[in-house]
């Protein structure tokens, strides 16, 4: 695609189900478009350079760092955020485990922690504790030490193979929303 | 319902705003229409004057609302007042010189944050470099360039202290040991940057700042001092939610004045974030520290006494709550240790760096890596088991209320229940054994132990030892350590709580919720609770805030002992309605009933409506409404003695470290394969907040051991600008980690809480030190300094090896 710098780019895409068509700057982030022009600032900024995983959001069901893409590169794109994890007012399993496990303190990395989760337990049957640590390795929270973390994404992990999630917030029915694309 | 809450692991009222996206943190805030962006022009140079600042092609470029710039600052704000008297002016812009990478010189305010960085990019600032000054050595000689010529000197603070009779201690000692240590400098990089928000409304010439502050408060007069202002002019606001802290977002200040300044100057309400390189090189950081350290030593592993002279780097500008660091644990020098005599040197100098103030365990680390590195070395020296000289040295359980040479007055402890637990708990005797093996198939395992004193709830006080008795006295003296907390309930019976804590992320919504339900005998999750702090209408004080571990002792007090005064109010209304006295009622489950006769009862919400819709009803002498604030402080928070001695803290927990690790002598890696904590900490308020906090304050610990270092080049160049270049540890670097209790109850705090959350961050670097230096052994390696990098590790090794080789 060809833009100026100075022009103004016409962006079509879906956030959490709903469709969003916007006038954006092409060289602005998907961050700032989430958070300013659709108004979700439940996704987070941290860095602005691909490290803390703060602003990680779903993105056609993958986990992806909404500082390191300009929003014009989400053209019709199926985009999750924090703000559409809850499904008819209850919430996802991992909001609840993360909050049994004390997985969070200010919060403010818990977002794009928890849609990597998302996306991690969608694609791992059966995770060890090991991988989950590996998964979040992407993530900096400075007040957790990440124990509880750990433990929470592998409480949900573990009561899925139990089959106790309950239909309505379940991390696979979340993220089959949305289309994969290669 | 149970009436218990206080001490219950209750789930956190906060989290289920924090996990669905809808807290509301400085930046998804937008409390003023037409809000412009800021973005700040910072120096190249470590060192430089600045000839000239050109910005009209700036300020004529699209959306750009205007341009601030140090001359502005300096016309209409003072310099920020310190607690020292060499004469430093500190201004929130750089004024005719820039003292550290980083610093602020020029301020853009546009339409939004893009068009301002756009702008940014065509001012024009010449420079005229300076030589820089990088180590806290060199900042000492007599010939080393000075970053303030008015001062004369590159020392910002120096003081002389002596208890006891440390002179005799070292005649009379069987040995010395000694030896120089380096602390680096290093944050805690909270996830959330700085952000402020600030408008300025010129018909009553008053300026309201949001801003992810947390206190002290004490800052308040600080800032409304610097911009000229009555202090009830000058009204902030902390959004409920703050991204992390640990000590790092008190240092935003200088930027609330700042954007105060340019709100004014430019008429219109002003928003700045903080972007993360800016936050690295210049929001602030712990100091730097080189400490001489000397202990007499008895035969036995007995330390009668120490002499320390302790240099902190504050960086560019000694900034308040600065030089503080260098007095925060002044009471508890002598750490877990029987130590009687005690003399130090305190200096606090100025370097080309940003500028440093609080950090999670404040002084702790600085203190405790020399000390506890010098007991595991006279262990060495004396061929003892250093689990043994640490016995030795511990406060016995009996010694309690113990004071210190230097003033602290230890509340309680028992300190070597706690330590024999943790020795069990790590396996020390079979760990020793297994080591052996290791050793003789080549492998390096050690282990290290540190038993720290871990202060909490900061004395007003302590930090005015920075001045003499005389200076001292010439002022008014500060002691105390003040919180304030209002509980209220409106007319339908919905209780709300107000606190003035300030919290980062400690859950202090949940803690003040269970202790009001307990109090009032409520569910818990029916309490609100209202963090967000506002100077105009929160009851607070000069020590309101968030740090030195104040919520258990002090915050927590406060928030009881007013949902003591609405109880205290309900039960003699109730015993009035009941034809009884106070002292017959209980109250629980939302009902207050005679103890002996509980179908004689009346509903809590009944009271209530009385004291708001009848208030004709009431007991004479008794006020309309149900609303009680309380202060409260600690009586042995006094100011410091004559000869200054000072109890800088209202509790003392203790806790003891004992860390195993495998270093691979090859690269020079450290892994750690066990780490092992015990803490007393009082009465634990809530457990599942309290290990949350500990393991956070561990993480923390663990990378300053390991990775973290903002680190400077021998110019003064700033090298850790970025995550890839600043490395924090990951969910893959935190080992297995053990928690262990035990409770001694504070006699001081109502509640029997102390402080937590802090002393793994001043233990963890020690720990592991001491853990490689173990390891080692066999190696001529004295571990010295931080982080212990594999890189450093690697040299030391190397050195070693090549001394040995020449000896042979
Ligand atoms: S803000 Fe995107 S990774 Fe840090
Ligand atoms: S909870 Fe604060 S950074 Fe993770």
């Amino acid at each position: 695609m060809q833009v100026k710098r100075e022009e103004r780019y016409s962006l079509r895409l879906q956030v959490n189900g709903k469709r969003y068509e916007e006038q954006v700057e092409p060289r602005k982030l998907l961050s700032d478009f989430l958070r300013e022009d659709c108004g979700l600032t439940g996704t987070h900024v941290g860095c602005e350079h691909g490290v803390c995983g703060a602003c990680t959001v779903l993105v056609d069901g993958r986990a992806v760092r909404s500082c390191l893409i300009l929003a014009i590169q989400a053209e019709g794109a199926d985009i999750t955020t924090v703000e559409g994890l809850a499904k008819d007012g209850k919430p996802h399993p991992l909001q609840e485990a993360f909050s049994e496990c004390h997985a969070l303190q200010c919060g403010f990395c818990t977002p794009g922690i928890l849609m990597s989760s998302v996306e991690f337990l969608q694609t791992h049957a059966d995770p060890g504790k090991e991988e989950i640590a590996d998964m979040l390795s992407g993530h900096l929270c400075r007040c957790t030490g990440y124990k509880g973390i750990v433990e929470a994404v592998q409480q949900v992990a573990d009561r899925r193979k139990e089959g106790e999630v309950r239909e309505s917030g379940d991390p696979v029915s979340i993220c089959s929303r949305t289309t994969p694309t290669v | 319902m149970e009436t218990k809450q206080i001490g219950k692991p209750m789930k956190r009222v906060e989290d289920a705003r924090l996990t669905s996206g809808q807290g509301s943190f400085i930046e998804d805030m937008n409390p003023l229409p037409h809000i412009h962006h800021a973005a700040i022009l910072r120096s190249p140079y470590p060192h430089a004057r600045i000839k000239a600042i050109r910005t009209q092609v700036a300020e004529e470029m699209p959306g750009v609302k205007g341009v601030v710039t140090g001359q502005d600052v300096a016309a209409c704000t003072n310099p920020f007042p310190v607690g020292v008297t060499a004469s430093v002016h500190y201004y929130s812009l750089a004024v005719d010189k820039v003292r550290y990478v980083g610093e602020p010189v020029a301020v853009v305010v546009a339409k939004n944050r893009y068009l301002a960085e756009d702008a940014l990019e065509k001012i024009e600032v010449e420079y005229e470099p300076l030589p820089a000054v990088v180590e806290i050595e060199q900042a000492l000689l007599p010939d080393s360039p000075l970053l303030h010529e008015q001062v004369g000197s590159n020392i910002a603070n120096h003081r002389h202290f002596s208890y006891g009779d440390p002179d005799k201690a070292f005649r009379e000692a069987d040995v010395v040991i000694k030896h120089k240590f380096a602390f680096p400098k290093y944050s805690a990089t909270p996830v959330e940057t700085y952000g402020v928000i600030a408008s300025y409304q010129s018909s009553d010439d008053s300026l309201t700042i949001w801003s992810n502050f947390h206190g002290p408060f004490t800052l308040q007069s600080v800032m409304a001092a610097a911009l000229r202002i009555d202090s009830n002019r000058l009204r902030i606001l902390i959004p409920k939610d703050v991204g992390g802290s640990y000590g790092i977002k008190s240092g935003v200040y200088p930027y609330m004045v700042l954007m105060g300044v340019v709100s004014k100057k430019l008429g219109l309400p002003v928003k700045w974030i903080e972007d993360r390189q800016e936050h690295l090189m210049a929001s602030s950081s712990g100091t730097d520290r080189v400490t001489w350290i000397e202990a007499a030593v008895k035969r036995d592993g007995t330390v009668t006494g120490l002499r320390m002279k302790m240099v902190d780097s504050v960086g560019a500008y000694v900034r308040a709550p600065e030089p503080a660091c260098l007095y925060r644990t002044h009471s508890n020098t002598t750490g877990a240790y029987r130590i009687e005599h005690l003399q130090m040197e305190t200096i606090a100098v100025m370097t080309n760096k940003s500028p440093t103030g609080l950090i999670r365990g404040y002084g702790g680390q600085q203190l405790y890596f020399p000390l506890e590195r010098i007991m595991q070395m006279v262990a060495t020296k004396l061929g003892l088991d250093p689990a043994e000289v640490l016995r030795i040295n511990l406060l016995g359980k009996e010694e309690f209320p113990y004071q210190t040479p230097s003033g602290g007055i230890y509340d309680s402890g028992d300190y070597k229940s706690a330590f024999d637990k943790l020795i069990g708990m790590v396996g020390y005797e079979e760990f020793r054994q297994r080591q052996k093996e290791a050793r003789s198939k080549g492998k390096l395992l050690g282990i290290g132990l540190a038993c720290i004193v871990e202060p909490s709830g900061s004395n007003m006080g302590y930090i005015t030892v920075a001045l003499t008795p005389e200076e001292r006295s010439k002022s008014l003296p500060k002691s105390g350590c003040a919180e304030g907390a209002t509980v209220s309930i409106d007319p339908m019976g919905g209780i709300s709580v107000r606190i003035s804590t300030a919290p980062t992320g400690q859950g202090h919504e949940t803690v003040a919720a269970q202790i009001v339900g307990e109090v009032l005998g409520v569910d818990p999750c029916t309490v609100k609770v209202v963090a967000e702090m506002d100077t105009l209408t929160s009851p607070w004080s000069v020590a309101s805030g968030s740090y030195s571990s104040r919520f258990a002792p002090i915050g927590s007090s406060a928030v009881y002992q007013a949902a003591g005064k609405v109880r205290e109010k309900l039960l003699r209304i109730a015993a009035d309605q009941l034809g009884c006295s106070p002292d017959q009622l209980e109250m629980k489950g939302g009902k207050v009933a005679l103890r002996n006769d509980p179908a004689k009862q009346v509903s809590l919400r009944r009271l209530v409506g009385s004291a708001h819709w009848n208030p004709q009803g009431l007991p004479a002498g008794t006020e309309p409404g149900i609303h009680e604030t309380a202060f409260y402080t600690i009586p042995t928070a006094q100011p410091p003695d004559e000869q200054d001695r000072v109890n800088g803290s209202a509790a003392y927990g203790f806790v003891a470290d004992a860390v195993v690790v495998e270093v691979d002598a090859a690269t020079g890696d450290v892994k750690i394969l066990n780490y092992c904590t015990v803490h007393d900490a009082g009465v634990l308020l809530n457990p599942l907040i309290a290990d949350g906090q500990i393991m956070g304050g561990l993480a923390h610990g663990l990378g300053g051991a390991l990775y973290e270092e903002l680190a400077y080049d021998k110019n003064g160049q700033f090298l850790s600008g970025s995550f890839m270049d600043y490395l924090c540890p990951t969910a893959t670097e935190m080992p297995p980690v053990t928690i262990g209790h035990i409770e001694s109850p504070s006699p001081l705090t109502p509640l029997g809480a102390k402080g937590l959350g802090e002393g793994n961050t001043m233990s963890a670097p020690v720990v592991i030190a001491n853990a490689v230096a173990d390891a080692l052994a066999e190696w001529d390696v004295t571990v010295d300094t931080l982080p212990l990098s594999p890189n450093r590790v690697w040299s030391w090794i190397q050195q070693s090896k090549k001394k040995k080789e020449e000896y042979a």
